[in-house]
């Protein structure tokens, strides 16, 4: 090993798996307790070692109506009946177990996930129990959301949810949703689902009425039932725009409200005046994070030309210093990669790269036997037409394209039919706010980046989607009333054209 | 002696200025007693896609002016259309068979909508947007901002007022506007576009095409340079069409959709907010 890199040369330091009690299979959890699915049962694996974790049961037509009715019922017999005050209790309760059983959750996500167990037990867990706390908060005080007097739920929200951030996703979905009053039927995605099915027993622990949440497993053909079942008030869906556009087609005209949080190209944008030292790790953290399986991922670098070289320099040093490996090691950088069928498009995306001429630079790993593993890796020479600088990658890598001026990189950033998220990195305060107003993202992060908070609003422009995940917003995607009546408009000012139509 | 009138050409509004349909074609207006009253350009799908090339470049000019400069062009439209009120009242009496009172009403109503809504432009983002109180040291708001080009189907009932409770909510935040006006009594929308065009709004902000809402909705619900659409007006299409196939058509581009409603839509904040995105801006704070 070169001297620089003796630093290194940890000792492994792996956290243990045994304060999991994991059951050799799961049924779906439907009226508070677990049931066999009637669809074929699918094991789930650990990504890191492709050794099975659990069998897992599938729903099929006849179980999502199970859990649908099981919804509907809670919903007009008990959970409508409680106060926002007690439904609040509820979800402080939930937002307490989960920090009880932090450590646990977060062994079981790295494990079913493939993510560093830093950032699960940092990042991913603690931010679940803060998305439960801050929405108990609302449940009692929706008169002052900002959606005019007596707000309503919708009734049974389908919920629909990536593997990326399993248990995140899962409390941004019910969080809102409980404390809105609303039911819920929710599906993991079909590699993550452990955390959720742990999470059913939190509920069971919470006391929470049957049937308030049910959790529903399998893959695709599970969603598509349970988003266009006829029961169904609301649909959230977090996952790929391909997926996020059948949704709306397939819900139009039905009346249900639709909140979708789809994929996203971010722009990450440093300027030669930009704190480098911060930008260097932002960006790292921008694209590294989660393996890049991130939707708001800052894929896309953007780098005036005059720092490029040794931005990209700078670059390579740090990533040549990341760890690749065990995701339940707590000195782990990179993970593992979610999927074999992740990995194979990862590497299409990036050999598909390599063939339209852009150089790739990948950093000097040892990858492991068995799992799925791709090192971090970036792209220079990339230009705006590549299909890595157009495409959801999904994965750790990068591409770095250049500008000169401030309009041309605005102009390169909005460049894409994704609008979710974008980064700045400048010490320059007018300017950021100047090209801040100009990006067409729907979150902007300013000399900082993937930062995620209850009380922030987050959701794209354009093809990543509609509505907004977080903070007061949030309510808005569960709730109707006076003012939000389907399509009916609000009172306060239906005197300006009383009696003027026929 | 009684002088021969001078009757007017009605033709569509596009980019601030008043082109023929380019495929030529017209189509007859009629009184409600079947009285002939003009011909008014049917737009067609160049037509549509010329308005959009109009609508989106005049989206950065106007979505970037102020609150207050966006308000006032606004109501500047209000102050123009009172001088024209006796037109528009004759207008609607011969168009929708209206009485003098229910004409007069319908006019008034409509300015009284574009007042309310002019003095939005420079409050609706203090009651959408918030300050969020984030756990760490970063300055955090969110605000909403235009969505971009609005493609709308005016209701066909009071086509002033109806024309105007559509275009208006969608102005005040910043969007650009292609519009289908009611194909019934389309004339309206035509005079008003001469009221914006010697007002201050810059050409290509509001774009009225007359013609079938059937034909055209099809291609900008399609059209990949809209961002959202406004069914106001589209529950009862010619032929086969619904407003819902309008829908399915623009999720192909994930639009935001507002779905139609019976009737003139009452003016409300949340017309406004529809058809806005938020954007949140995180900045780090030093620790002092």
């Amino acid at each position: 090993m070169p001297e620089t890199n003796r630093f290194l040369d940890y000792a492994p330091a792996p956290e243990s798996t045994a304060i999991l009690n994991l059951r050799e299979s799961y049924g779906l959890f439907i009226d508070g307790e677990f049931s066999d699915g009637h669809g074929e049962s699918f094991p789930i694996i650990s990504p890191a070692t492709e050794a099975k974790i659990a069998q897992i049961a599938t729903a099929d037509a006849s179980d999502v109506d199970r859990a649908v009715a099981a919804a509907r019922r809670a919903y007009s017999r008990t959970w409508t009946k409680l106060s926002g005050a007690d439904r609040g209790k509820y979800l402080f309760r939930i937002a307490r177990l989960v920090q009880e059983r932090a450590r646990e959750l977060a062994v079981a996500e790295s494990l079913d996930n493939g993510k560093p167990i830093k950032e699960s037990r940092d990042v991913d867990v603690p931010l679940v129990a803060a998305w439960f706390f801050y929405y108990a908060g609302w449940a009692d005080k929706l008169d002052y959301a900002g959606l005019g007097p007596n707000p309503r739920s919708l009734g049974v929200a389908a919920q629909v949810i990536p593997w990326n951030f399993p248990l995140l996703m899962l409390a941004w979905k019910i969080a809102p949703a409980l404390a809105a009053g609303n039911t819920v039927v929710i599906k993991p995605a079909e590699t993550t689902p452990l955390t959720a099915l742990i999470f059913a027993e939190i509920l069971q622990q919470a006391d929470l009425p049957v049937g308030v949440v049910n959790i529903i497993t399998g893959a695709g053909d599970t969603g598509s039932l349970l988003v266009n079942h006829p029961d169904v008030n609301k649909v959230a869906f977090t996952g790929s725009t391909a997926v996020g556009r059948a949704i709306a087609r397939s819900t139009a005209g039905s009346g249900k409200k639709l909140t979708l949080e789809l994929g996203g190209k971010a722009a990450n944008i440093v300027f030669d005046d930009a704190p480098m030292d911060q930008a260097i790790e932002g960006i790292v953290n921008g694209i590294f994070f989660n393996q890049g399986h991130v939707c708001c991922a800052g894929s896309r670098l953007l780098v005036q030309e005059n720092v490029k070289d040794e931005v990209v320099d700078r670059l390579k040093a740090r990533l040549s210093t990341l760890r690749l490996g065990d995701p339940l090691d707590k000195n782990t950088d990179i993970g593992a990669i979610n999927s074999r069928a992740q990995l194979e498009r990862i590497r299409e995306l990036s050999n598909i790269g390599e063939q339209e001429g852009a150089e790739r630079w990948t950093a000097d790993c040892e990858i492991p036997k068995n799992g799925f593993w791709f090192a971090p890796t970036i792209f220079t020479n990339v230009s705006t037409s590549h299909r890595i600088a157009r495409e959801e990658v999904f994965g750790p890598v990068l591409s770095v394209l250049s500008f000169r001026t401030p309009a041309e990189a605005i102009s390169k950033a909005n460049n894409t039919p994704y609008g979710l998220s974008a980064g700045i990195w400048s010490s320059n305060g007018s300017r950021v706010l100047g090209v801040a107003d100009k990006l067409r993202a729907g979150v902007v992060w300013i000399n900082t980046f993937n930062q995620f908070d209850p009380a922030s609003p987050f959701g794209g422009y354009k093809e990543s989607g509609y509505g907004r995940e977080g903070g007061r917003h949030g309510l808005a995607a569960y709730l109707t009333g006076a003012a939000l009546e389907s399509s009916g408009r609000g009172s306060s000012s239906a005197a300006l054209t009383k009696g003027a139509s026929k | 002696m009684t002088r021969l009138a001078v009757p007017k050409t009605y033709k569509l509004y596009i980019g601030g200025k008043f082109p023929r349909s380019e495929s030529g074609r017209v189509y007859p207006v009629a009184t409600s007693k079947g009285v002939f009253l003009a011909n008014a350009a049917q737009a067609s799908r160049k037509d549509a896609r010329d308005a959009v090339v109009a609508a989106r470049a005049a989206s950065s000019g106007w979505a970037g002016a102020t609150g207050y400069n966006r308000g006032q062009v606004l109501y500047r439209i209000a102050e123009l259309l009172e001088g024209r009120r006796a037109q528009f009242v004759d207008e609607l009496r011969l168009s929708e068979g209206l009485s003098e009172s229910a004409a007069q009403r319908q006019v008034d109503a409509a300015i009284d909508v574009w007042v309310w809504y002019a003095g939005w432009a420079d409050k609706y983002v203090q009651v959408a947007g918030n300050g969020n109180p984030v756990s760490g040291p970063y300055f955090n708001i969110s605000t909403p901002e235009a969505t971009g080009v609005v493609a709308i189907i005016a209701p066909q009932e009071s086509s002033l007022l109806g024309l105007v409770s559509v275009i208006a909510p969608a102005l005040v935040s910043g969007n650009t506007v292609v519009v289908v006006a009611s194909e019934r009594a389309p004339l309206a929308a035509i005079s008003l576009s001469e009221v914006l065009a010697t007002s201050d709004v810059p050409g290509g902000v509001i774009n009225v095409l007359t013609g079938s809402a059937a034909e055209i909705a099809p291609w900008l619900a399609r059209h990949a340079d809209v961002n959202a659409l406004d069914l106001a007006g589209a529950d009862e299409l010619a032929g086969d069409l619904t407003w819902i196939d309008l829908q399915i058509a623009g999720a192909e581009t994930l639009k935001r959709v507002l779905p139609p409603e019976s009737g003139v839509p009452t003016p409300s904040v949340e017309r406004i907010t529809f058809f806005t995105e938020t954007k949140t801006v995180w900045h780090t704070k030093g620790i002092i």
